[in-house]
């Protein structure tokens, strides 16, 4: 050690310098991968255009001015001209504060969603809308019953009418007087079920919905609550 | 509510109807759009330039001049448009806020022309979009900042009179133009600090020589004059630094200020070496404490500007020069321990010791090179180049580098500091937007229910005080009442909230309510246990006689879904007689009561949603005799 131990270190440490040099210029190429950067072409955000006026006009019952000024309103929110789901959640969740209205979007998202696709067009939105603003009763129960069944196999059990109510109750957030209680939920559906489940069997049909809404005066009264919203 | 999705408003209220079949009780009225026309195409000639655009698209912010009918006084009959003598350039960022719902602000504005025009379009700078509002703030601030230097120059020159003795004494010391005496002072001073600081000089040059001694300092030769020198300077030290302490207007500030410490310190060795006698034992000490004059000089930072911004830019890069200091030492002591190693085996050699090796270590790297210590060693002579080479490395390139990192490093500093800030006003924005949306629900439901209040008992100036809200927030408020239909649960905010929470925690029945509630116990909703519901009928005699209380009570009842027809204590029985109270409000309703006694009086009417039967005119009129002890009672 000693002397030897530092010169075999000194020199350990000119050869590594040279080396370095020695890579300055080229001639030592440590072999890299070259990474082939594939340029990922950003897919172009697809872009819908509606169906004609005259069209939509046949399939709703908006007037030309009506669906022009929805037009109007649709595209300045969605410039592309179709509304996926976590735009709708954004923009729905922004008309209740207070709770979190991002499960009742959805529910709602797939009952306006008609064809499924994961976005709403204009041509659903305002097809969605006619129905329930210019619809019958009828129509309007019928897009409801639509709306709780969320599987769309024409029954609405339990589970599903659960879940419904709980994304209604989160909209009302914590404050709320009374308060709020775990199973209050629960409970409504259980006095849903009972007020619609004629035959007792665990599962409302559309027939029963349908019955039972057309005898309640409260519910038949407030469908025509929103006439005049547009 | 943003506006932008006002546009959706329609859509989310159709969407309601989808609570419809779910709630048990009868929703509210929605607002009739009494004015409902045809949307229209409005013109706004800014100057001479038209724009158009929807009016619906202006009526998205009604508290701003266009979206109001403040505009109404700008309308040109003969041209039928709006003829405003503003800028155009702005009016188009201000009508695009209107369409997109985004303001920006265009570079190229001048920063008080945009405010004057924001001002007058009724527009809050606060809604400025993120994208835009750090160069707003930025401008904004360099104008202020400008607007008060300007300012404070003004006001140096106007005589202030009220001024005590005192603070015009500060202010010579502070600003020597201030006034002819405070600059014959300011020069004074500055010369004196010269003539000390070249005594303290010329007293080591040699001087000639006495004839027949060596040569001598001529501090020792003419130690007289010298003495007299050093006497009158410290006089006019002492005497400003007694003035500056009286005129300081905190004392306790300036005596901990920098300047004044170098003060004390430049006159201490004076006074110091006249209290100690010509004492052999500490005269050493008193050598060492002469030393101490030179910081003398310092006291010219007073006397210069530029002085005290090397000074403070020092302060400031402090961090980065610890740092470049760090890495320093770091050097130092690596190649230090190297070279002693290398140079142990070699005779006779300097680098005795690691420290020892400290010495040729910084010598050389930072291309000193005196030559005192030299490696022998081949190893020794190897790592000593390395050690030079790394030098200029470690030493020469960062200095550059350093400089322009504080002005960027600082930079970045204040911009992550105003980021930061801006964060916690964009968050506190956000809060806001969200708190006072909801706030504004309950605030109008209030006023609602005063409204509706009023309007059964007929005084229909008082009507119109509540008709503050836009078309657009009453659907929206209206939409939300149909929620709280929908659940049989209200909105309420955050403090009432905690209060019922704690009252319902140690809440007590009143004794003065029926009987037949106190012997069910098991009644209250406390909002931290959870009981099991009870159902309660209550009888319908009992209702009228607690209608009149003293005490203001808030029953709520909560509903749940068998009939119960004879259950009739819905708020309008509760007002109306004991016979009429055969028509609930919700049919099916086996009716818990929770009493909650709060004994303030709120003033709560009835909630005007009911359809009030037609008999209720007479026994409504009753309302304006209790108004002071309403029962609320919520029917949900």
């Amino acid at each position: 050690m000693g002397i030897q131990g530092m010169e075999l270190c000194a020199m350990a440490v000119v050869v590594l310098l040279f080396i370095a040099v020695l890579k300055q210029f080229g001639i030592l190429e440590p072999i890299s991968m070259e990474d082939s950067s594939d340029s990922e072409l950003e897919l172009s955000t697809v872009r819908h255009q509606p169906e004609g006026l005259d069209q939509l006009q046949a399939q709703t019952k908006f007037t030309k001015k009506e669906l022009q000024s929805l037009y109007r309103g649709f595209k300045n929110e969605c410039p592309t001209g179709l509304v996926d789901e976590d735009t709708f959640k954004l923009i729905y969740t922004q008309f209740f504060p207070q709770g979190d209205a991002t499960t009742y979007a959805h529910f709602l998202f797939n009952a306006f969603d008609a064809d499924g696709n994961g976005a709403i067009h204009f041509e659903d939105f305002v097809v969605g809308l006619s129905i329930l603003l210019r619809g019958t009763v009828h129509e309007k129960l019928k897009w409801a019953f639509n709306l709780y069944d969320i599987n769309k196999d024409g029954y609405i059990t339990k589970e599903e009418m659960l879940a419904i109510m709980k994304s209604i109750y989160d909209m009302m957030g914590r404050h709320t007087y009374p308060i709020l209680r775990e199973d209050a939920p629960a409970e409504h559906v259980e006095r849903f079920f009972e007020k619609m489940d004629r035959n007792q069997d665990g599962v409302v049909t559309i027939e029963e919905f349908l019955e039972t809404c057309q005898k309640d005066e409260n519910i038949m009264s407030s469908m025509q609550l929103f006439e005049n919203v547009i | 509510m943003a506006a932008g999705v006002a546009a959706w408003l329609p859509f989310a209220r159709a969407a309601a109807i989808g609570w419809m079949p779910v709630a048990n009780c009868p929703m509210p009225l929605a607002p009739a759009d009494k004015n409902k026309r045809q949307d229209e195409l409005i013109v706004l000639n800014v100057s001479g330039r038209r724009f158009q655009t929807w009016r619906t698209t202006l009526e998205r912010y009604p508290d701003t001049l266009l979206g109001s009918t403040e505009k109404e006084f700008f309308f040109n009959e003969d041209t039928k448009e709006y003829f405003f003598d503003r800028d155009p350039e702005v009016f188009r960022c201000v009508l695009n806020f209107y369409r997109t719902g985004k303001l920006h602000y265009p570079r190229y504005e001048c920063i008080s022309a945009y405010d004057d025009e924001l001002a007058f379009y009724g527009i809050l700078p606060e809604i400025i979009g993120d994208c835009c509002y750090e160069e707003y703030k930025d401008r904004k601030r360099e104008n202020a900042e400008r607007l008060m230097d300007d300012n404070d120059s003004e006001n140096n020159q106007e005589s202030m009179p009220s001024l005590s003795f005192r603070q015009t004494m500060w202010r010579a010391f502070e600003n020597p133009h201030t006034s002819t005496l405070a600059l014959v002072f300011y020069y004074v001073t500055g010369f004196f600090i010269a003539v000390s600081v070249i005594t303290n000089v010329v007293e080591t040059v040699p001087c000639g020589t006495v004839p027949g001694s060596k040569e001598l300092p001529c501090g020792e030769r003419y130690s007289v004059a010298f003495f007299c020198l050093d006497t009158a300077c410290v006089m006019i030290f002492t005497v400003e630094y007694l003035l500056r302490l009286f005129a300081a207007p905190s004392r306790y500030r300036f005596i901990r200020s920098v300047m004044s410490i170098i003060d004390v310190v430049a006159i201490m060795p004076y006074y110091i070496g006249l209290v100690m006698t010509n004492n052999e034992d500490v005269s050493g000490a008193f050598v060492t404490l002469r030393v101490f004059r030179v910081f003398r000089i310092f006291k010219f930072s007073r006397h210069s500007q530029g002085l005290r911004i090397l000074g403070y830019t020092l302060k400031s890069c402090a961090s980065e020069l610890g740092f470049l200091l760090f890495s320093l030492t770091m050097a130092i002591i690596i190649f230090a321990t190297v070279m002693f190693y290398a140079e142990k085996g070699s005779s006779a050699s300097k680098f005795t010791s690691i420290p020892a090796s400290f010495w040729y270590t910084i010598v050389t790297m930072t291309t000193l090179g005196y030559g005192d210590m030299v490696p022998k060693t081949i190893a020794g002579k190897i790592f000593g180049s390395i050690c030079s080479l790394s030098g200029v490395l470690v030493i020469a390139l960062p200095v550059p580098v350093i400089v322009s990192n504080f002005s960027r490093i600082y930079h970045q500093n204040q911009r992550a500091d105003k980021r930061r800030a801006q964060k916690k006003a964009r968050l506190a924005r956000i809060r806001v937007a969200k708190t006072g949306s909801s706030n504004a629900y309950l605030h109008s439901k209030r006023n609602g229910l005063l409204n509706e209040a009023l309007e059964l008992t007929g005084t229909p100036e008082e009507e119109h005080m509540g008709k503050t809200t836009s078309l657009i927030e009453s659907q929206h408020h209206h939409l939300l009442h149909c929620l709280e239909k929908t659940t049989n649960h209200e909105f309420i905010d955050e403090q009432m909230f905690e209060q019922n929470c704690m009252e319902s925690s140690m809440q007590n029945y009143p004794s003065t309510r029926s009987p037949s509630l106190s012997s069910h116990p098991g009644l209250t909703t406390t909002c931290c246990s959870r009981r099991s519901k009870k159902t309660t009928h209550l009888p319908n005699s009992n209702l009228p006689a607690t209608r009149l209380r003293s005490m203001q009570e808030l029953s709520t009842i909560h509903i749940q879904g068998s009939e119960q027809p004879s259950l009739t204590t819905s708020r309008s029985s509760l007002n109306l007689k004991a016979d009429d109270g055969l028509r609930p409000n919700c049919k099916t309703s086996q009716i818990t009561t929770a009493i909650i006694s709060i004994p303030t009086p709120p003033a709560l009417t009835p909630e005007g949603e009911s359809r009030p039967p037609p008999a209720s005119p007479g026994p409504n009129t009753n309302i304006p005799s209790i108004a002071s002890n309403v029962v609320k009672v919520s029917a949900l």
